[in-house]
């Protein structure tokens, strides 16, 4: 019964009818009886300091009831940091506050100075206008590497300076591998930038909040990935609301990709708003508004550098780079240039010696943070880009020199210079299998055949891994995460039979109701259709982490399978109670329990029903009832990786990419939906496509936003990305998750750039422009044809 | 957006006169102004519709020439002129997106004059007459630089006569975030001779090469144009493409064109 929606089923998403025929429910569908609006007065300056606010005329205007300013929220406590990093010199980083309303000074364009509510939204805009502000303009702080020269204006005047920490990872294998660098036969290095981007989910921000006098108790709606994080910081450590009289409900979310993990001041001033006002308020973030506020992604440079022996072995690598954190510490900001960057440094390969040098530094830009990937793609471009450039000079081929240094499949589990341990891959497998996708043994035909039009043909290479499920939470404890990283599940039976399943992850877009339903469907062989899946409100799911990372199902379900195994267990000594039978001897199977070697059997609603109606029950040694909560902390990282191809033609005379071809063979270890997890790699690999050829968030050097609408950032549409082929049978299951599944929702993203990249240096320099060693992206046909120029 | 009147007239007249009344403009496909208004960069206080003026629709052919109702959309335009005059049609059908070209218009985009867009290349490269409810404006005469017209306050235009030539093309190259023209060209060949209209490039809005019509009279082919190059000076320059970048999509756009258009 189950095999058309249990485990490996391309069971079609359930979540879709509702999304597709406009019955969602998203934050923004919720409108309260009395619900106020707020809007927000943001900086239109990226640095000054506020001399006044007046906001008498203002307070005046149709429909308003107040106006907000910082001084409204001296009791509360500045959005916190959830991952504090020890630098070099075992110094914590520096950790400035980020108030609710800019406190005395403006930091970046967007940043709220006051906030107006009113009866409506267009009160509230109209009154926005009426509020007069003075501030003095300061020096903008923009460029990384200016910020941190002597003398550099400062972001925040109560730190030393613009650098927020100076990492070194392994710092004691620093001198090693200067070392090797020095005993290398062949040095190759590179320069270059990754790119800053805006993540753009097509539903926007948006919070509501309500206050209750009754139980004197607040409840906040919001689009969030993770709305345990946001009840847990947001009460514990602005608003000082505990978390028995907060409720953070998150609907539907249409979209995240890392942008929505973050608590920020607009979900904290409508709950803290809602009880001044005792009056809901609604905020819904204008696409405009979302450029200048939503946390931003990427924003690194680099410079990389790899030491070969004369054998072409990889001797080491050393990094040092320079990551934007923005104007605030946003929520996880800090781990991702470190923890989920450097550890990720060794990539597929055998590289013994590594050393990665990371300054975080503050400027006047929105704050930067986790984007689909986050840290794993900005590692992987580094070395997939430098792998490439070292097999050009070496004039060797750059499949081979993959290979090579690969770590091979037999010596798994593999320790890593840079901390972790790969627990399972094959990584020849997934590199046969791309190129036997790709036909790539009849590419050099298929050049000429483009030569012939006039167009430069290119095929690119990139192995990716990646980390997913960061865990355990003790370990990240260790390194600064000021989080668990677990995951919890309820799994409550119902008297007929049929379940609810309460889950900690929270799907925006993922389809886990669909995915999860035929876990444990599989798991006890009834319908999946008998099985809801809940998440996305504190009031009625365990405590939970959310998802962010790849990490639901690796995560997330593994504890509805350690929930749904207690409930097994729970149920087979009901059956054994009603069939007479030792409980060890009750097998379960499409969801009928019998008894091993005889025709006795009971099925699933005769054991619920027994458990809620327990006339005929062992009531002296279990409890009734059928329901039960697991939490799942993993032991480690799981470690899906693939082999990337791209293939594009370039036309030479406007520099103009075209992906003709993309093909992604990936192993995610076991896989419980194909569809689903093709259609996370096709997003993820628009999204790195995107970010190789398109999208650039770029300020200017007053820190104005120069990309901060559709009309000059440019996001992917269909006709850019198309021609995917998308693999997953290469698979070596995860070893330490009882699903042996590995994650796939950032790989598209995190292996796709280089690839881009790659295969336009391939095309120029089989037609000769083989001066041009690196573009930076996106490269945008203006960039290509000026790098031909050159 | 700020609250405003809105009105919508069944005759030009009418038009005229409700334009008279402080704050209003002039709405035509909206898909310029609507934005702007909410983005408050705008705010009328009276919007005076033109689409619900039948004299300002449709098209109309007559001999070699084709008139076309300002508050024609462009989806009309790629369908219904394709076959007398196909280089326009197909210019209009690479405006935007399907909305746009279903609610812009000719009036509109000519109108606002946007540096970007690509009407103006059609106007400008057919030596189209542009008839406003007052007067007759050669497109010479028309675009004045950067969003500027020749237009006076409370001026319609009510539609524009194109010189349907023997062979035209527009070469589009994509701003790769709007899609608006990063360069655009449009080349039309007459028994007279040759127009070359570029948008998208030049800080002053639409122009006319003229080295390059000068070469396409005599040759009307992609080879005529060899060596020949569009100077940087005034081009813009931005994150999408420098100034020189500009200069050089002016000359591989215009010999597309003329390959498109042969």
């Amino acid at each position: 019964m189950p095999k058309d929606d249990g485990i490996g089923a391309s069971t079609k998403r359930r979540e879709d009818t509702r999304f597709l025929t406009g019955n969602g429910k998203y934050t923004d569908d919720i409108n309260l009886r009395g619900q106020a609006y707020v809007h927000f007065l943001r900086s239109d300056v990226a640095h000054g300091r506020i001399t006044s606010i007046d906001s008498t005329a203002a307070e005046a205007m149709d429909g308003v009831l107040k106006v907000f300013t910082a001084a409204d929220f001296e009791a509360a406590g500045g959005l916190p940091c959830g991952w504090q990093v020890t630098d070099r010199h075992g110094q914590p980083m520096q950790e400035p506050k980020h108030p609710i309303l800019a406190e005395g000074k403006v930091r970046h364009v967007g940043d709220p100075i006051a906030a107006v509510v009113a009866e409506t939204y267009e009160q509230a805009r109209d009154a926005a206008e009426a509020i007069e502000v003075d501030i003095e303009e300061l020096e903008a702080v923009v460029d990384m590497v200016e910020a941190l020269e002597e003398g550099a204006t400062k972001v925040h005047d109560d730190l030393s300076s613009n650098l927020c920490y100076d990492w070194g990872f392994v710092e004691e294998n620093k001198d090693a591998v200067n070392e090797a660098f020095d005993k290398a036969a062949h040095v190759v290095s590179l320069e270059l930038t990754n790119n800053r981007l805006v993540a753009n989910p097509m539903e926007p921000r948006v919070a509501v909040g309500d206050y209750d006098p009754w139980g004197d108790s607040h409840t906040l709606y919001t689009t969030s990935q993770n709305p345990h994080v946001i009840r847990l910081l947001m009460g514990a450590f602005v608003l000082n609301i505990p978390e028995h009289k907060l409720r953070v409900v998150a609907p539907d979310v249409g979209g995240g990709f890392g942008s929505k993990i973050y608590h920020y001041a607009e979900e904290a001033f409508c709950t803290y708003a809602a009880k001044v006002l005792k009056r809901p308020v609604k905020w819904t973030s204008s696409r405009a508004e979302a450029f200048i506020s939503d946390a931003h992604g990427r924003d690194h440079k680099t410079k990389i550098d790899l030491a070969l022996d004369a054998d072409h072995n990889f001797m080491a690598i050393r990094t040092e780079t320079y990551a934007n954190m923005g104007a605030y510490l946003s929520t996880f900001a800090p781990s991702i240039p470190t923890w989920l960057h450097g550890t990720l440094m060794a990539g597929n390969y055998r590289t013994p010696l590594i050393y990665v040098n990371v300054k975080a530094v503050f400027t006047n830009t929105v704050p930067v943070d986790a984007y689909r990937g986050a840290g794993r793609p900005e590692a992987t471009f580094q070395l997939e880009r430098l792998i490439d450039k070292a097999a050009r000079e070496l004039g060797v081929d750059p499949i081979a020199l993959r290979r090579q240094n690969f770590i091979k499949a037999d010596q798994f589990p593999y320790q890593t210079p840079v901390a972790v341990v790969y627990d399972t891959g094959n990584y020849d497998a997934t590199m046969d299998k791309m190129l036997d996708l790709a036909d790539y043994a009849n590419f050099d035909k298929r050049v000429e055949e483009s030569k012939a039009r006039g167009k430069l043909r290119g095929f690119g290479i990139a192995h990716y891994i990646e980390a997913c499920g960061i865990a355990p939470s003790n370990l990240v404890g260790q390194l600064g995460a000021r989080a668990g990283l677990y995951e919890s599940a309820s799994v409550r039976v119902n008297a007929t039979g049929s379940i609810s399943v309460y889950t900690g992850s929270h799907s925006h877009g993922q389809g886990h109701e669909t995915t999860f339903a035929q876990v444990v469907a599989e798991m006890i062989g009834v319908d999946a259709n008998s099985i809801e899946i809940h998440h996305g409100d504190t009031s009625n799911t365990p405590m939970g982490m959310g998802t962010y990372g790849s990490r639901s199902l690796a995560v997330g379900g593994s504890a509805i399978v350690k929930a749904t195994n207690k409930v097994i267990d729970k149920a087979k000594k009901i059956a054994a109670h009603l069939l007479e039978a030792a409980p060890e001897d009750i097998e379960l199977k499409d969801g009928k329990f019998s008894v091993a070697g005889t025709d006795k059997s009971v099925d699933w609603s005769g054991v619920t029903l027994a458990a809620y109606v327990p006339h005929n029950y062992p009531l002296e040694d279990l409890e009734p009832g059928l329901e039960e909560t697991a939490f799942y902390d993993p032991s480690n990282f799981t470690f899906p990786s693939g082999a990337y191809g791209c293939e594009i033609e370039l036309d030479p005379e406007t520099g103009k990419i075209d992906v003709l071809r993309f093909i992604a063979a990936d192993d995610f270890g076991n896989i419980v939906n194909p569809m689903i997890v093709e259609g996370q790699v096709h997003g993820g690999l628009a999204q790195g496509i995107g970010q190789a050829l398109l999208e650039n968030c770029v300020y200017d050097d007053q820190g104005q936003l120069l990309s901060g609408s559709y009309m000059d950032y440019a996001m992917p549409r269909a006709d850019d990305v198309r021609g995917f082929v998308v693999d997953h049978s290469c698979v070596t299951p995860c070893t330490h998750n009882p699903l042996g599944v590995k994650g796939c929702g950032e790989a598209g993203a995190i292996g796709s750039p280089p690839a881009v990249v790659n295969a336009a240096i391939d095309a120029l320099h089989r037609a000769g422009h083989t001066h041009v060693t690196h573009i930076d992206m996106p490269l945008t046909p203006a960039r290509v044809w000026a790098a031909m120029q050159a | 957006m700020h609250n405003f009147e809105f009105v919508k007239p069944s005759t030009v007249a009418d038009a005229v006169q409700a334009l008279a009344a402080e704050e209003a403009q002039p709405l035509s496909g909206g898909q310029t102004l609507i934005p702007s208004m909410k983005a408050r960069l705008n705010a009328p206080e009276v919007l005076v519709s033109l689409m619900g003026i039948a004299e300002m629709q449709g098209i109309r052919h007559e001999g070699d020439m084709l008139e076309v109702g300002a508050a024609t959309t462009h989806a009309r335009v790629a369908t219904e002129a394709a076959a007398a005059f196909p280089g326009l049609a197909g210019l209009a059908a690479q405006i935007g997106d399907p909305a746009v070209r279903n609610r812009g218009t000719l009036g509109g985009s000519l109108a606002n004059n946007d540096p970007s867009a690509c009407y103006p290349a059609a106007a400008l490269g057919t030596g189209a007459v542009i008839v406003t409810n007052a007067r007759e404006i050669a497109a010479d005469d028309f675009f004045l630089g950067m969003f500027t017209t020749a237009l006076d306050e409370d001026e319609i235009i009510t539609s524009v006569r194109f010189p349907i030539p023997q062979k035209s093309a527009y070469g589009k190259f994509l701003q790769p975030a709007s899609r608006f023209a990063l360069t655009g060209v449009f080349v039309a060949k007459y028994a007279d001779g040759v127009r070359v209209a570029v948008t998208g490039a030049s800080e002053n809005g639409v122009f006319r090469w003229s080295e390059a019509e000068a070469a396409l009279a005599s040759d009307f082919s992609a080879e005529a144009l060899s060596g020949l190059s569009c100077p940087a000076d005034d081009m813009i320059a931005d994150l999408h493409g420098s100034a020189a970048y500009r200069a050089h999509l002016v000359a591989v756009m215009t010999r597309r064109a003329v390959v498109a258009a042969s």
